[in-house]
């Protein structure tokens, strides 16, 4: 049910599939306590992550389950309190399938006329306000790193189908074409607790470059990938989220693999656009407490 | 502003009249407002002003505590705080046995001002016990409400402990929190009653807000600590001491790094404490540290208090240790207990602080102390300062009992608290 999810709907993002295989195992759910519902819930969450080992599907899976035992503090009765959680459920997902289209409403007012933009690999966000920004009539060029191993070609021609001039530029020419570019925006597979993100490896190396050029560096996410981790550098990144899934379940000593994902300190971001708002590296903690205190 | 108006109106009628009346009330009430709402600087860092040495003498005056004088000269920089020498006890200007103020604080005071009770968490602690004690003993005098006379009670006790050694923000909080408690007591409630209730209240701040705290941090932190680190420590903090023994108790692979500094050399005991557990350790002075810096992978530090915008101040040194390892990219953790959050703003060390006996930095070596006559020597003065503050940007994370936070966020936490309480 789970994996058909995600592979069948490309524009649905990760996290969104697995709340939603979540809510149809919720709805067919037979246990008779809140207790063991949270177990089979916990559980469903851990296969998802096997199946997709991504920083989003292990986010959305804790807020969806914080939200779930919030309701069931409230309800004693199992069955009213699944009727409330399904209902909430559905609300939730509702409100985040809207979460991208709000991100792309706040960020496309920060692309002037004549701009040119610097991203990295393909994000589904970054191409919803490259969109939103050509709709509003304004005239930017967008450069694509390339982002091997799995290169981002698909980035290129959606934009070509807009009718935006874009380029192609190695991963290694980051630097070089970093005077040419006015902004950087990049998208997120999850936001830390300090603020800092976890992307697609080579993410961290244009960011160091954006700050040595005073270039601004902008994140787009949206709120269900904040997630509660709090790395200090690159090792302290649970091994879980740096390689696939597959990966991790085929290989034995995974030193001779190479990491998927890096993560960039929040010292070198100047503004994360979220469907919460526009915050600063230092109010997504404010943000996190608040979702989960 | 009822000058310029009287002056201007050579004659006098009703409406210039009432227009005078009027403005004299604003100022007053203005007056009187201002001085509401802006928070007046506590007299321990105003030494250099003598009209509030004087009101500060009256006031002790009345509440029958001697005053300590300062003792040596002070730097000019920081010549806004009190210097005292630890020769010279407040005790030694009290009538034994006092009238005025309860022996267990007595005790306490004297064991603050000779270092004998010393950091801030043990500060707290002991600060908490004598109080209970002094609960213990109390009795509401007749006409009297139990509610309003012991938070009076208490206040020369504090004045007395304040003239032994500055109190630290965690007993400033305490206090507040006693305090509250005290006036909470309903009137109608018998004198044993609530004085039980009052010892319960301060066992589970006790229990709370320090012991289980430490656990919590604990567990925080020993996620943090992978096999193979080499984690820095400075000074003495319990609880950072506690963290380390909980993860080797817990089988985690580290070795540690304990600097010192003088003249104070708390790593003394940090180190004792740690080899006893069997951790394999490493001893240096700070002068050492950019030598070893370069084998650290963590940094942990203790606090003794964080201030609202973030900085944190700690043991003289503490800024030192997380600027260099901030140049050698080392992640600095914080460890603090949220009862030590304040809400006070700083953003350098001079502007409130603590001067320690300038007598210890005297060294006594191969039978020569050379700065033995450092008092003749006019234009010579020897600073002992106890705190400094660490700015945000140095610190990586701070562990608190609420979890892990950037160091940004502590206003959020001390408005999440207010907002509990």
């Amino acid at each position: 049910l789970d994996e058909t999810q995600v592979r069948q709907d490309p524009e649905v993002p990760s996290a969104v599939a697995a709340i939603r295989t979540l809510l149809e195992f919720l709805k067919r759910d037979q246990s008779e306590t809140i207790l063991g519902l949270r177990e089979n819930l916990t559980q469903t969450i851990r296969r998802l992550e096997e199946a997709d080992s991504s920083v989003a599907v292990s986010s959305g899976g804790e807020l969806f389950l914080r939200f779930i035992s919030l309701t069931s503090l409230e309800h004693p009765d199992l069955s009213q309190c699944k009727k409330v959680m399904v209902e909430r459920g559905e609300l939730f997902l509702k409100k985040i399938s809207l979460s991208r289209s709000k991100v792309a409403k706040l960020c496309h007012t920060f692309i002037k006329d004549g701009a040119k933009i610097l991203t990295h690999s393909s994000s589904r966000v970054v191409l919803k306000v490259l969109e939103s920004a050509a709709a509003d009539k304004k005239r930017f060029t967008v450069y694509v790193t390339e982002s091997q191993p799995d290169s981002a070609g698909q980035m290129a021609d959606k934009l070509q189908n807009l009718n935006i001039p874009v380029t192609v530029v190695l991963d290694a020419a980051v630097g070089y074409i970093m005077e040419k570019v006015d902004l950087v925006i990049v998208g997120a597979e999850g936001v830390v607790e300090s603020g800092g993100i976890i992307n697609k490896i080579g993410t961290y190396q244009l960011a160091v470059c954006s700050k040595a050029h005073n270039k601004p560096f902008y994140v787009v996410a949206e709120s269900f990938k904040f997630v509660r981790l709090y790395p200090l550098n690159q090792q302290d990144v649970p091994e879980r989220f740096k390689y696939k899934a597959d990966t991790l379940k085929a290989v034995e000593d995974l030193a001779e693999e190479h990491p998927m994902i890096d993560y960039t300190p929040p010292s070198l971001i100047t503004l994360l656009f979220t469907d919460l708002g526009v915050l600063t590296p230092s109010a997504v903690s404010d943000e996190l407490i608040k979702l989960y205190l | 502003g009822t000058s310029v108006v009287v002056y201007m109106v050579p004659q006098y009628s009703s409406i210039h009249i009432a227009a005078v009346v009027v403005s004299m009330f604003s100022t007053i009430i203005c007056g009187f407002l201002f001085l509401l709402v802006v928070k007046r600087l506590p007299e321990h860092v105003q030494v250099d002003d003598p009209a509030v040495v004087k009101r500060l003498a009256k006031k002790l005056e009345r509440q029958q505590i001697p005053l300590r004088s300062d003792y040596g000269y002070k730097v000019s920089l920081f010549s806004h705080l009190h210097q005292y020498s630890r020769k010279a006890p407040l005790t030694q200007l009290l009538s034994i046995p006092s009238t005025v103020i309860h022996p267990s604080i007595v005790r306490l005071g004297l064991q603050y001002s000779q270092g004998i009770v010393a950091g801030s968490n043990a500060r707290s602690v002991a600060l908490l016990h004598a109080f209970k004690q002094v609960i213990r003993d109390y009795t509401t005098p007749p006409n009297e409400e139990l509610s309003r006379d012991l938070v009076n009670k208490l206040k020369p006790y504090i004045s007395f402990l304040n003239q032994c050694r500055p109190l630290s923000a965690s007993m400033g909080n305490a206090i507040k929190y006693i305090k509250k408690e005290i006036s909470n007591i309903p009137s109608q409630c018998k004198e044993e009653e609530a004085k039980t209730k009052l010892l319960t209240c301060i066992d589970r701040y006790i229990e709370e807000k320090i012991v289980l705290a430490a656990k919590a941090i604990s567990k925080y932190a020993i996620e943090k600590i992978s096999d193979g680190d080499v984690i820095l420590v400075y000074g003495y903090s319990s609880l950072v001491n506690n963290i380390l023994c909980e993860a080797f108790e817990k089988s985690r692979k580290f070795r540690v790094i304990v600097v010192d500094s003088r003249p104070r050399l708390e790593g003394r005991e940090a180190l004792r404490r740690l080899v006893q557990r069997g951790i394999s350790c490493t001893y240096v002075l700070i002068s050492a540290l950019s030598y070893i810096l370069p084998e650290v992978s963590k940094v942990f530090l203790g606090a003794h208090a964080l201030l609202a915008n973030g900085y944190v101040m700690s043991r003289v040194g503490t800024s030192q240790i997380a600027l260099v390892a901030r140049t050698y990219n080392v992640p600095v953790l914080v460890c603090c207990e949220t009862y030590k959050f304040c809400e006070r703003v700083q953003t350098d060390s001079f502007v409130s602080n603590e001067l320690d006996d300038p007598d210890d930095l005297m060294v006594t070596r191969k039978g020569k102390t050379q700065l033995e006559n450092w008092q003749d020597v006019s234009s010579l003065g020897l600073l002992n300062l106890v705190y400094d503050v660490t700015p945000p940007d140095f610190v990586d994370l701070v562990i608190t009992d609420l979890g892990m936070i950037p160091c940004t966020s502590v206003p959020v936490v001390l408005r999440v608290k207010n907002l509990d309480q």
